[in-house]
């Protein structure tokens, strides 16, 4: 392929490490949840690898991303400190958000993350405000609203949508389209399959990927972004992928035929698709990928270890930073 | 001072000094500029819906933004737009249309700063109407303060004259956190001394509006205008009320409040909004629990009722806190013994 071949070792490293990290942070997560060690509400994004990966390729810490519920992916792609969102996740003191937010609100606005958010369709006009803001400033910034199936059913993005057309804005709206609005089937909650077609009613294209696939994803998010980057405006970006696990841990998944998420696995794994397509084209050679797998089991293991053994935050933090000043 | 100017030219001038100190201020909201589009050709036709915004869309082209009618989006895109280096003045037409755009409001500016562990800063202006006495009925005429003085992470102003007007607007442009800023629309014709030069007035500090020692009279936005009535009725009977004017519900100057009422012993609260979980139930339960020693009455507050916001002019003239209702509940506090019920 074309891409492929365009595409610079380095790159490609990169693109792996990326869905490897998120990967094994996901996995691990499942367990330790299952371990009773965290708190709260856990939204995992293993399978969604290749689309946060992918489009995170194209931009750099002074670009914005708005995130979901289910943002871990998100933010590992987007360069967030992985040890720092572990602790976040386990409501340490050392968190990115010094344990005040959790899984479903992690964000560093240092790496451009303008956080995970708790409320479906709560990013798309976040983010078109990043794009106003970038292009009365002239920065040249783009920023990236990722949402889900579920998600693009809400007035927010549809607002956002037309908003961000009439505007010009530099932003591109990404539709994690897995099939469910946490337990709720796309087949039943919307009547369109491709969702990018929604782009036609506001002016915008809309451009429908297999989200499974790290080439797909990244080439339609290039030509997207860097049409953003030129000034020409929005694009609606739909990749169609899977959610290994439940909507939220502990979620039974009993909407859901038994041998689904397990077909996703065998057929489906964007990891597996990418590691035989760059060692079958011979752009990388197996071992380098096995020694990110190695290193990033390692990190993966100390950012853990390190969660734990982190202080929680002193009840003198229960009321600060509320205001800037008050 | 003596240069005499609206309460609407006093938002208006401080909108247009704080773009011109400041290129990362812009606005954006439906019809602020008004007109583009149309078949006139005039981007700049009505300058607001009211026309607190004219002249700033000719000046300022690129900085000031005509929305379509979609609050979610504006208000998020207001928000968004801070998070990442501007400092954006939205206007939501009426206060009333928070339901409609309240998450990005209150799960979104409110709560970036803290659950994002101090990172972030958010400074968003948002003005907006409120109040009855337009004949506006139930959606258009609401005095909601109290739903977000109640939420961590906003600050709330509420002026009460055309020189709090525009002090108060400009330190809410200035400061770092998200404003909301309410205008009573029944006080825009309001005139009142504006200095031409900017000025800025500190949120968290009342104003002693008028002193007196017989009774302490807590009122915000337009009820201070009617409280200042009250105390012209008041003292022709010989009765000297003090007004303490907050200015803003959150933050909140307490300890103004408990000061008067340890000098007079005394307390009427008077509120446009109704009378649950309120401004003036607030500071009920405020001085209650800190200054009940210096209580020599029980606290009376004068507030609308638990009703919306009536149409027919019969109705809503007496929706609202009156003059006389305020003259009244002085009395009242004035007669009544310590620790009677009513």
């Amino acid at each position: 392929m074309t891409v492929t071949a365009e595409l610079s070792q380095e790159s490609l490293l990169r693109g792996y490490r990326t869905m490897r990290t998120i990967r094994d942070f996901e996995e691990r997560l499942h367990i330790e949840i299952a371990n009773a060690q965290i708190p709260g509400f856990v939204h995992l994004y293993a399978g969604e690898e290749a689309v946060a990966a992918g489009v995170c390729s194209h931009l750099s810490d002074e670009d914005w991303v708005s995130s979901t519920h289910r943002g871990h992916g998100h933010a590992i792609a987007k360069g967030c400190d992985v040890k720092g969102m572990m602790a976040e996740i386990y409501g340490r003191a050392t968190g990115l958000c010094k344990g005040k937010g959790g899984s479903m609100h992690i964000a560093d606005f240092r790496r451009g993350m303008l956080g995970a958010n708790g409320i479906v369709g709560g990013g798309p006009p976040l983010i078109c405000g990043v794009g106003l803001s970038a292009k009365v400033r002239r920065s040249g910034q783009v920023g990236v609203a990722f949402l889900g199936d579920g998600a693009s059913n809400q007035g927010t993005f549809l607002e956002s949508l037309n908003l961000s057309a009439i505007w010009k804005l530099p932003v591109v709206f990404v539709v994690e389209n897995n099939g469910y609005g946490e337990a709720t089937g796309q087949s039943y909650h919307q009547a369109v399959e491709d969702i990018a077609k929604r782009a036609d009613g506001f002016g915008l294209p809309g451009v429908t990927v297999d989200g499974n696939d790290y080439f797909a994803v990244a080439e339609a998010a290039g030509i997207a972004i860097g049409r953003a980057r030129a000034g020409h405006g929005p694009t609606l970006l739909e990749c169609k992928t899977t959610r290994f696990f439940g909507h939220f841990e502990g979620d039974t998944q009993t909407y859901r035929d038994p041998n689904e998420a397990a077909e996703a696995r065998a057929s489906r794994d964007c990891l597996v698709a990418f590691r035989a397509r760059v060692t079958d084209a011979g752009l990388l050679a197996g071992a380098a990928l096995d020694a990110i797998d190695v290193e990033i089991a390692q990190l993966i293991d100390e950012s853990v270890a390190e969660a734990l053994a982190a202080p929680w935050p002193d009840v003198s933090e229960l009321s600060t930073d509320v205001y800037i000043k008050y | 001072m003596a240069r005499k100017l609206s309460f609407l030219l006093a938002i208006n001038e401080a909108m247009h000094q704080e773009m011109a100190r400041d290129e990362r201020v812009i606005i954006l909201g439906e019809d602020i500029a008004g007109g583009a589009g149309g078949s006139a050709g005039n981007d700049e036709a009505w300058g607001g819906a009211l026309g607190a915004t004219q002249g700033l869309k000719t000046k300022y082209p690129h900085r000031v933004l005509d929305t379509p009618i979609s609050e979610s989006a504006f208000i998020g895109a207001a928000v968004g737009a801070a998070a990442s280096g501007l400092r954006p003045i939205a206007e939501l037409m009426f206060v009333d249309f928070m339901g409609v755009c309240f998450d990005q409001i209150f799960n979104q500016a409110a709560k970036f700063r803290y659950m994002f562990g101090g990172n972030a800063i958010t400074p968003v202006v948002i003005r907006t109407m409120y109040g009855a006495g337009l004949r506006a009925a139930s959606q258009h005429s609401q005095t909601l303060y109290p739903l977000f003085t109640h939420i961590p992470g906003l600050k709330v102003v509420v002026p009460s004259s055309p020189y709090d007007a525009k002090g108060l607007l400009i330190t809410a442009v200035r400061d770092d956190d998200p404003v909301i800023f309410f205008e009573h629309k029944a006080m825009y014709e309001l005139e009142g001394d504006v200095p031409e030069e900017s000025y800025s007035i500190p949120f968290g500090e009342a104003n002693i509006v008028r002193e007196g020692g017989d009774v302490t009279v807590v009122a915000i936005g337009r009820m201070v205008q009617h409280a200042l009535q009250a105390a012209e009725t008041l003292a022709a009977e010989g009765i000297q009320i003090e007004i303490v004017d907050p200015r803003t519900t959150s933050p909140l100057d307490e300890e103004t409040i408990y000061e008067s009422v340890e000098s007079t012993g005394r307390l009427v609260v008077v509120d446009e909004a109704h009378p649950r979980c309120s401004f003036a139930s607030d500071v009920a339960a405020l001085v209650a629990q800190n200054a009940f020693d210096a209580l020599r009455a029980p606290i009376r507050m004068v507030t609308s009722p638990h009703s919306p916001v009536p149409f027919s002019p019969a109705l809503e003239d007496v929706f609202v806190p009156s003059p006389e209702r305020i003259a009244a509940a002085v009395r009242d506090v004035l007669g009544a013994k310590s620790g009677s019920r009513r």
